[in-house]
């Protein structure tokens, strides 16, 4: 109550002190929001089009991605353990270079050969098909390619190209195709480099018998994976190379690291850059108080108590301060809840790997540790001033002017 | 003026722990924004340099239209005797012809789909990194040879080493089936991954036979001594091509946008966040400066009685706060200048850096720059915007009544 009352003693002064906290904190929240949404989009869109949380492939795979690095389609064990809940989905791909040629030109490409159903549940979306329909049977002999790509290869829908690469024994295996979809991607670079076809067509054009390139698995969030994929591997045996997201792309996987970095670092300059203030203010208001503060403890007031009766304006000014600068970061993240359009400089966030909306992701734990932070720290740099209050003696403070 | 200065001074100093408090504020933002502007700029600076250096180029000549769609059609007559017009214009060598091309190309085992660059074997080195890169065997030296020059990575995947044969497949300029076979006489490693693993070169007249060109060609690179001069030269070279109305010349903007709007879009973010440090320091100050003038409305008061005006007594507050900022600035840019100059020796990395580094084509330690522009530019922001804070009690002193002001507590 006393506290309460001191701090409006000064209403300008309380007043600019909680401006500045306000802003501070709105600062940190709404940054971080929305650093949050872009790397939180980058990871989508990444996991995507890696795709999926965990992928199989033949241990070398990775490192040469040849035909001659293939693996048998999933058997008993596997398919059995893909049967937990936390997989929401798979597919096996068969996933080559190639070169697809029309009579105009032609051009590089990462040929995939899909399972349609389980492909659109871990990596492509249908709605992305601008022109035509998106592989229907993992015999369909269609092609679907970017639209892109149909640019550059000056084809469209309902002409035929001729896709060429090597089978294992080092052979030319090429195959006309008829063009049946043409999709857009979020990523305009994905569009001139993958082109979907029938799984069963490529290994018949390929002679591949049953063998696959990579076997992609899903769950429901990508965060979680650790805890289910340790079974995956089990199943999977040694014979292959089981690995969660953040391995596979390991970019994808420090960004994840640095953005905490990222979000605790800001926090905590802005704190800083706070402090000055508080301190300033603390320090200010116990000085003009010197000779109240040594009456009080001339009235037997224990020193204990005035530390404790500074450090709860101190907490107080904190408190309203969070509560004022939560209230303005949602008030300000939840209208651009629907994304903000930052298309002007697409191509440039395209390198970092989002798309041109940014939506800013309130996390409850950033929320948290910046509101602990502004706490703990605030009341650590407000005992200084406090302690200093404390320890005044009373008959030279009540002397001072 | 002097008297004011003196008044200034000696006020600042009759707070001691308050004067350093905020002078602290503003030194804690100065050194962050000198750090972290360096740093940025540094950063920005490496990236464009790495990205065009490697192969790209300050500027092209291209044939118009084909930035957007680089078609094998769209290219441009003569290209070998157009390249030597440029060099004897602007004086310089460093430019070369290319010509782009797609080939299935296969070893004994294996076979890409891969994009195949001709390039000028003499003049090539002096545009790219990458001739100077080649870490097994040489950099081709015969324009008419069939010798190719690959990544590693590439030639890892291909598992083709110096002297294998590789066979191109692909189609023609005039769609024409191409086909021919070419000895590896060079391996280059750039460390970009992207790079190692597509890139391959053809020395420019086998080039052209192979696929059929004749004397045509895509682009010709243009680099400048370096990134300020890159306007000045692509305006001479547009003076000279004045009579070719279906070339164009572009610069690294137009030729990698992505470059440019990453570097936009991370400016943008870090001045939101060194706009939230200004503004708390502005805050700061505002405080400061208001408790110090109503602490002394009776002294103002007294003053004002005795003729002094209030314009002068602004004058005084202010000059207050720019002393502060002086001092702010002066000790924030020094601590800034030695912190940054001692990382821009030892060099400066944080964890996922080296990731990061790979996909944008950085080293992956970075080297701050410092210069005038990046020592400057945020404390003087900070100077500005303590200056304008203090604005709200000076002119708050213009409303003073000297007789109520004497009696106030």
């Amino acid at each position: 109550m006393l506290a309460w009352r001191n701090l409006w003693r000064n209403h300008r002064r309380t007043l600019i002190m909680l401006a500045a906290i306000t802003v501070g904190v709105w600062a940190m929240i709404f940054m971080t929001a929305l650093m949050r949404g872009m790397v939180d989009d980058m990871l989508l869109n990444g996991i995507r089009s890696l795709p999926g949380e965990v992928q199989i492939h033949h241990p070398e795979y990775r490192d040469d991605p040849s035909i001659n690095n293939s693996m048998p389609a999933p058997g008993g064990a596997l398919i059995e353990a893909l049967q937990i809940p936390e997989v929401t989905a798979w597919t096996s791909r068969v996933r080559v270079p190639a070169v697809v040629s029309s009579e105009r030109d032609s051009r590089g490409a990462i040929l995939l050969g899909v399972e349609p159903d389980g492909e659109q549940r871990v990596s492509f979306d249908v709605d992305s098909i601008i022109e035509g329909r998106f592989v229907e049977d993992v015999d369909d002999r269609g092609l679907v390619i970017g639209a892109r790509m149909a640019e550059r290869l000056e084809t469209k829908l309902g002409k035929r190209v001729v896709v060429m690469s090597q089978d294992p024994d080092n052979d030319i295996a090429d195959r006309g195709f008829r063009v049946v979809g043409i999709y857009k991607a979020k990523l305009a670079s994905l569009e001139e480099t993958y082109i979907y076809a029938g799984r069963e067509t490529v290994q018949k054009m390929l002679k591949l018998d049953d063998q696959v390139s990579e076997i992609a698995i899903t769950g429901d969030d990508y965060r979680h994976v650790d805890q289910w994929y340790p079974r995956i591997r089990q199943a999977a045996g040694e014979g292959v190379d089981t690995l969660p997201w953040y391995e596979v792309d390991t970019y994808l996987g420090s960004m994840l690291a640095m953005m905490d970095g990222f979000v605790l670092v800001w926090i905590i300059i802005v704190f800083l850059a706070l402090s000055f203030g508080l301190v300033n203010t603390l320090v200010m208001a116990v000085f003009e108080r010197v000779r109240e503060i040594g009456l009080m403890q001339a009235l037997g007031m224990r020193p204990s108590t005035i530390l404790y009766q500074i450090l709860m304006e101190s907490l107080l000014l904190l408190l309203i301060g969070l509560v004022l600068g939560n209230a303005t970061a949602f008030a300000t993240v939840i209208p651009l809840q629907d994304g903000i359009d930052i298309s002007v400089v697409a191509e440039g966030m395209e390198m970092m790997g989002t798309s041109s909306v940014l939506y800013p992701a309130l996390k409850l734990n950033d929320m948290i540790m910046a509101n602990v932070i502004v706490i703990v720290l605030g009341l650590l740099t407000s005992i200084l001033p406090a302690w200093r209050a404390a320890s005044y003696d009373p008959i030279e403070a009540l002397n001072k002017t | 003026m002097r008297i004011t200065l003196r008044m200034a001074w000696r006020n600042l100093w009759r707070h001691k722990r308050r004067t350093w408090l905020t002078v602290g504020a503003m030194i804690f933002s100065n050194l962050i924004l000198v750090f972290s502007i360096s740093l940025q700029l540094g950063s920005y600076r490496m990236m464009i340099d790495n990205a065009l250096k490697s192969y790209t180029g300050h500027m092209q000549i291209q044939r118009q239209g084909y930035n957007e769609e680089p078609k094998m059609r769209s290219s441009i007559d003569a290209i070998v005797s157009l390249a030597n017009d440029v060099r004897k214009q602007t004086g310089r060598d460093s430019v070369a012809a290319r010509g782009v091309a797609f080939a299935m190309t296969s070893s004994e085992e294996r076979s890409y789909g891969l994009q195949i660059v001709g390039v000028e074997p003499e003049y090539e080195p002096k545009v790219s990194t990458l001739p100077g890169l080649v870490k097994e065997g040489d950099y081709f030296t015969d324009n008419d040879a069939e010798e190719i020059v690959i990544g590693t990575v590439l030639a890892r995947n291909l598992r083709a080493g110096i002297g294998d044969e590789l066979t191109l497949l692909g189609s023609g300029h005039d769609g024409s089936f191409a086909a021919g076979i070419v000895h590896v006489t060079g391996i280059f490693e750039s460390g970009v991954a992207e790079i190692d693993r597509n890139m391959a070169q053809l020395p420019m007249g086998y080039f052209q036979s192979l696929f059929g060109m004749g004397d045509k060609g895509h682009n010709i690179v243009i680099n400048a001594p370096d990134l300020s001069q890159v306007a000045s030269l692509q305006q001479s070279v547009r003076n000279m091509l004045a009579d070719h109305d279906k070339l164009v010349v572009l610069d690294w903007e137009k030729l990698q946008p992505g470059l440019k709007q990453a570097i936009q879009a991370d400016f943008t973010s870090a001045w939101f966040m060194y706009g939230v440090l200004i503004v708390l320091v502005a805050f700061s100050v505002l405080n400061t400066q208001l408790m110090s003038v109503l602490e002394r409305t009776r002294e103002f008061g007294v003053m004002m009685a005795l003729g002094v005006k209030p314009a002068r007594l602004g004058g005084l507050v202010i000059t207050e706060t720019a002393v502060m900022s002086v001092l702010g600035l002066a000790i924030g840019a020094v601590l800034g200048i030695a912190l940054t100059w001692y990382l821009s020796i030892v060099g400066f990395s944080y964890p996922g850096m080296e990731d990061m580094a790979e996909r944008f084509n950085l080293p992956d330690r970075m080297y701050p720059s410092l210069s005038v522009l990046s020592i400057m530019l945020g404390p003087s922001i900070v100077f500005l915007f303590s200056l304008l804070a203090s604005l709200y009690p000076a002119i708050r002193l213009f409303f003073l009544q000297p007789v109520a002001a004497m009696r106030a507590v």
